[in-house]
């Protein structure tokens, strides 16, 4: 019997405001423990919270990147539930009246995820377990969040997984979170339940919470949906309830049932007044976004004519997308920029955050200029690697490395000569390759790049030499 | 007659007649004496209150003119936070909490180098209306140490009506200024919500909570309003002064003003305090007011509403006292869920409890559209009725209390019977109004009689115009228990 996955995703994604969603304090992460606080954000009597208003702007603007629909009145609500994190014993967030509701994302397939609502709310401190004590850092508590809460749409895990991918990366480009899964500012809860192929009516779904890694959340949903089918054929009943990913022996764990669910008790918050927003204010956040990345990779197929896959590389990263579209400035063949960056400049980059930060020694005008020449054909290409190579290194400008002799080339009776000196040289590659081992080619031509610095034109070189051993 | 016992003592500091530490040390000595039989103060600031008084005397004698609240002595309740001055809201909970900043009325006050004496007793957390639910023991009428000072504002009412305290600040939810004012024969004025900053005032009911002055006069409470009546960005819920002093309109002619007079208030009231305020209406009759009659139907859901959405607000906004951070803290447990069961059981008393328990049973899923749904659009309802009440009469008056001050212990017979003794002052919050009372009479034993004015939205001055100009014309005859406080 074949199974169908289905899934639906709660994602939690601190904004990167400079302040706290209710108070003065800093959001930056980490710091030492308890120093990023206030009588407000870890809720002293008598405090009150007073909404930071760029928390609401940053939402707007990740509703709207999301195709979602802002509301124009909505409010605070109290969800009511004791745990030492949450010094208030209530998280300041919204119940009924969200933000932004009915966006959607749409998948490389076509498919679209469907975004129910975005909500604002206020992050948790920290639980901190040492030497077999407990400790609370509220450093956490307050920072500003938005929970993006999709239809259970998904039908597989490489859904998932594109769909935090896509949301990552729209997050990132419009500049309302540093999204790093690490430092947890980018997490998830993921429902999920099985049913037969074919049928119209949802399973019984458990919930995952609080998965802050790619690689954890495809593991945990594989293991859930293993389980869930191997409970359904040996004749048994999924429970509803919440487990938690253990990713240490790769299983999913139960939390607590249904039946111990807490009664959350919402009511709007009284400290704080209804939040409006006018359509003119939305007109002019939706302004205000930057060109999203779906938008950006459909132009760069089309327009710099590149292959998808390609263009999908350049614009996963903000600042490679720019530094592409700069370097590409009055050049015929833009996929020979995007070849130098995404093989020799990405081979500097070893991790994801470097290609993110894309801190290289060199502007885009002077990969430009390389690759004019090449386009010149004033330096061919093993020459224009080479350059790249010492720019790279040194930071310095294409005149350092490239002097005129080599704009000169070397002429073609030379290079005819060179091309008879190695083709006496190397006799057993030449004997190899007339037996048909065309690598063997490659020593020939090695040889006259040595000898003419790598000024010698390859393609023109290869001719030669195949007349000469012909 | 003296219509404001501040300016009284602002004119002597003035004019060098008496020094604020000579003033000071005199209040302080009364509180020695005054405070084991009233029970008003549960914390003397002794060393605080004599250096702001020095401070005082350092500025009288080196240039200035005193600011209207400078160097007088006054009380803050329990439930406003004081930097380094424990703050318990006189619940076992709270006890040993010192706050690390100040409420912003306290600020505000401070920068008027106020003379704080000490934190005053009330009803644990502002439950009550008897002051007994004080984990110190209630605080005593002193017009009569068998009766109670009233809640939740018990010892505030007690220290002013005592002489132990100039004036103080209180905190209304339901009638915890009014209440306690009324029974001490003060004034209480509680304002527009709104209107004074909530920050730093530990909640009971966020969305009724209001701070507010008891006093000797209306002079004073305007005085008082008109200085903490402030804008301030740290509560959402503050509202900007209009600008408007009320105590530069104290002496405007009511002649012509409209007075309402709402049947359903004087359901089910003492017959004495209903004879006394019969007796303020002629007076205002006399002063040239027009008494205007009508009916309030919608008055009939104050107490279900008022009790469901405070109680509701109450149970999230005490969710925090878990003994992990500050305050109390159970001794023996085995587990954190234990810790915080026994720090609530033994730290909160028996009137939190049952409120706390009510409100979470009212938000309860399953039980939130019968109760607390409801009682939200009801809420609405009284409010359209103010509203609408408000096109016919200036302001309305009213009863504060149904009766005098309990006797001792009174409250803690049936809960349900005191709850309705709140019948007359709980609308008034939950249409967010300001209303004073001021003092009409005294029944049989002595025990001061109390009446309120209500106003419209941020509509003090019109209230304490018309309190004022009945406290003018009766005089004597009824503030005859005023002293000017201590000898000076």
């Amino acid at each position: 019997m074949s199974y169908e996955l289905v899934a639906g995703l709660e994602t939690h994604i601190e904004l990167s405001t400079k302040t706290k969603i209710f108070c003065n304090c800093t959001t930056e992460f980490g710091g030492e423990p308890n120093t990023h606080c206030c009588p407000i954000c870890i809720g002293l009597p008598g405090t009150l919270p007073k909404l930071n208003k760029n928390v609401v702007k940053y939402a707007v603007k990740a509703g709207l990147a999301t195709n979602c629909s802002i509301r124009n009145i909505s409010k605070m609500d109290r969800k009511n539930y004791v745990y030492p994190d949450l010094p208030k014993a209530y998280q300041i967030s919204q119940f009924d009246k969200p933000l932004c509701e009915n966006g959607y994302i749409s998948l490389s397939t076509g498919k679209n995820i469907n975004i129910t609502r975005i909500h604002i709310e206020e992050d948790a401190g920290k639980l901190v377990h040492q030497r077999g004590d407990t400790y609370i850092d509220y450093n956490r508590g307050g920072v500003p969040l938005v929970e993006i809460v999709t239809e259970p749409d998904f039908r597989s895990i490489d859904e998932v997984v594109e769909y935090i991918e896509k949301l990552r990366l729209i997050m990132k480009y419009i500049g309302v979170s540093d999204v790093k899964m690490q430092e947890g500012s980018l997490r998830c809860d993921v429902n999920i339940s099985v049913r037969k192929y074919g049928d119209n009516d949802l399973g019984i779904r458990t919930e995952i919470k609080n998965m802050n890694s790619l690689s954890f959340i495809a593991k945990a949903m594989e293991y859930e949906f293993n389980r869930q089918i191997d409970i359904i054929e040996n004749g048994g009943i999924i429970e509803q309830e919440t487990r938690r990913y253990n990713s240490d022996l790769n299983i999913t764990e139960s939390m607590r049932k249904k039946e111990d669910a807490d009664d959350y008790r919402y009511f709007r918050d009284p400290d704080l007044v209804t939040i409006s927003i006018m359509d003119e204010q939305i007109q002019q956040i939706k302004n205000e976004l930057p060109e999203l990345p779906s938008v950006k990779l459909k132009r760069f197929v089309e327009d710099y004519n590149l292959p998808i896959q390609d263009a999908e590389l350049l614009v996963k990263y903000k600042k490679v997308a720019e530094y592409f579209e700069e370097a590409c400035i009055k050049i015929e063949n833009h996929k020979v920029v995007s070849n130098f960056i995404l093989s020799q400049i990405f081979r500097t980059l070893s991790t994801e955050t470097e290609k993110e930060d894309f801190n290289i020694l060199i502007p885009p005008s002077y990969l430009n200029e390389l690759v004019k020449l090449t386009e010149t054909k004033k330096i061919n290409s093993s020459l224009a690697r080479i350059t790249l190579e010492k720019m790279l290194e040194t930071g310095k400008p294409l005149s350092e490395f490239i002097t005129e002799k080599h704009l000169q080339g070397i002429d073609e009776n030379t290079l005819k000569s060179i091309c008879e000196k190695a083709v006496l040289a190397n006799e057993k590659a030449v004997n190899e390759y007339l037996n048909g081992k065309e690598k063997a080619f490659g020593s020939i031509i090695g040889y006259i790049m040595k000898e003419t610095k790598g000024n010698a034109d390859a393609a023109l070189a290869t001719e030669i030499i195949k007349t000469i051993i012909s | 007659m003296v219509t404001s016992k501040i300016r009284y003592i602002n004119n002597l500091l003035n004019k060098k007649e008496i020094s604020c530490t000579e003033l000071t040390n005199k209040y302080l000595e009364k509180i020695q004496e005054e405070n084991k039989n009233l029970n008003a103060y549960v914390k003397v600031t002794e060393e605080e209150a004599l250096i702001v008084a020095k401070k005082v005397d350092e500025k009288i004698s080196s240039k200035g003119h005193l600011m209207p609240l400078e160097g007088i002595p006054m009380t803050l309740k329990d439930n406003i936070s004081t930097k380094n001055i424990e703050t318990t809201c006189c619940s076992k909970i709270l006890k040993g909490y010192v706050p690390i900043y100040d409420a912003t009325v306290w600020e505000t006050l401070k920068s008027q180098n106020a003379v704080l004496l000490g934190k005053s007793n009330m009803d644990e957390f502002a439950m009550g209306s008897s002051c007994e639910t004080s984990c110190f023991g209630g605080a005593l009428n002193p017009h009569n140490l068998k009766h109670v000072a009233g809640g939740s504002s018990g010892g505030v009412s007690s220290a002013v009506g005592g002489n132990i305290a100039v004036y103080g600040l209180g905190s209304d939810t339901g009638g915890s200024i009014r209440q306690p004012a009324s029974f001490c024969g003060l004034v209480g004025l509680k304002p527009t919500y709104g209107a004074v900053s909530r920050y730093g005032l530990i909640a009971y009911a966020s969305s009724f909570d209001q701070i507010g002055p008891i006093a000797h006069t209306v002079e004073d409470a305007a005085i008082i309003h008109d200085t903490i009546s402030l804008y301030d960005k740290k509560d959402a819920t503050s509202c900007a002064n209009k600008g408007i002093m009320t105590a530069d309109k104290l002496n405007d002619s009511i002649k012509g003003k409209k007075i309402g007079i709402a049947k359903e208030y004087f359901e089910g009231i003492r017959d004495d305090v209903k004879e006394s305020i019969l007796q303020a209406i002629k007076i205002y009759e006399d002063l040239g007011a027009e008494i205007i009659y009508f009916e309030l139907p919608e008055l009939k859901y104050s107490l279900s509403v008022y009790y469901i959405l405070a109680c509701a607000e109450a149970s999230s906004n005490l969710g925090r006292y878990d003994g992990i951070r500050y305050g109390y803290k159970a001794s023996h447990y085995n587990d954190l869920n234990e810790m915080i069961c026994k720090t609530r059981s033994e730290g909160f008393g028996k009137e939190v409890k049952r409120r706390i328990l009510l409100g979470t049973y009212v938000l309860s899923a399953g039980y939130y559209d019968a109760y607390y749904k409801k009682a939200q659009k009801l809420r609405g309802t009284l409010v359209r009725a103010f509203k609408n009440a408000f096109t016919k009469c200036d302001v309305i008056l009213a009863p504060t209390v149904p009766m005098t001050a309990f006797e001792l212990n009174f409250t803690s017979i049936d809960p349900v019977e005191t709850y309705l003794t709140d019948i007359c002052t709980v609308p008034v919050n939950i249409a967010g109004l300001p209303a004073v009372s001021i003092p009409c009479g005294f029944d049989s034993n002595g025990l001061p009689i109390g009446m309120q004015i209500i106003g419209n939205s941020f509509e003090e001055h019109k209230i304490l115009n018309i309190a004022y100009q009945y406290e003018k014309q009766v005089g004597d005859k009824i503030y005859k228990n005023i002293e000017l406080g201590v000898k000076l």
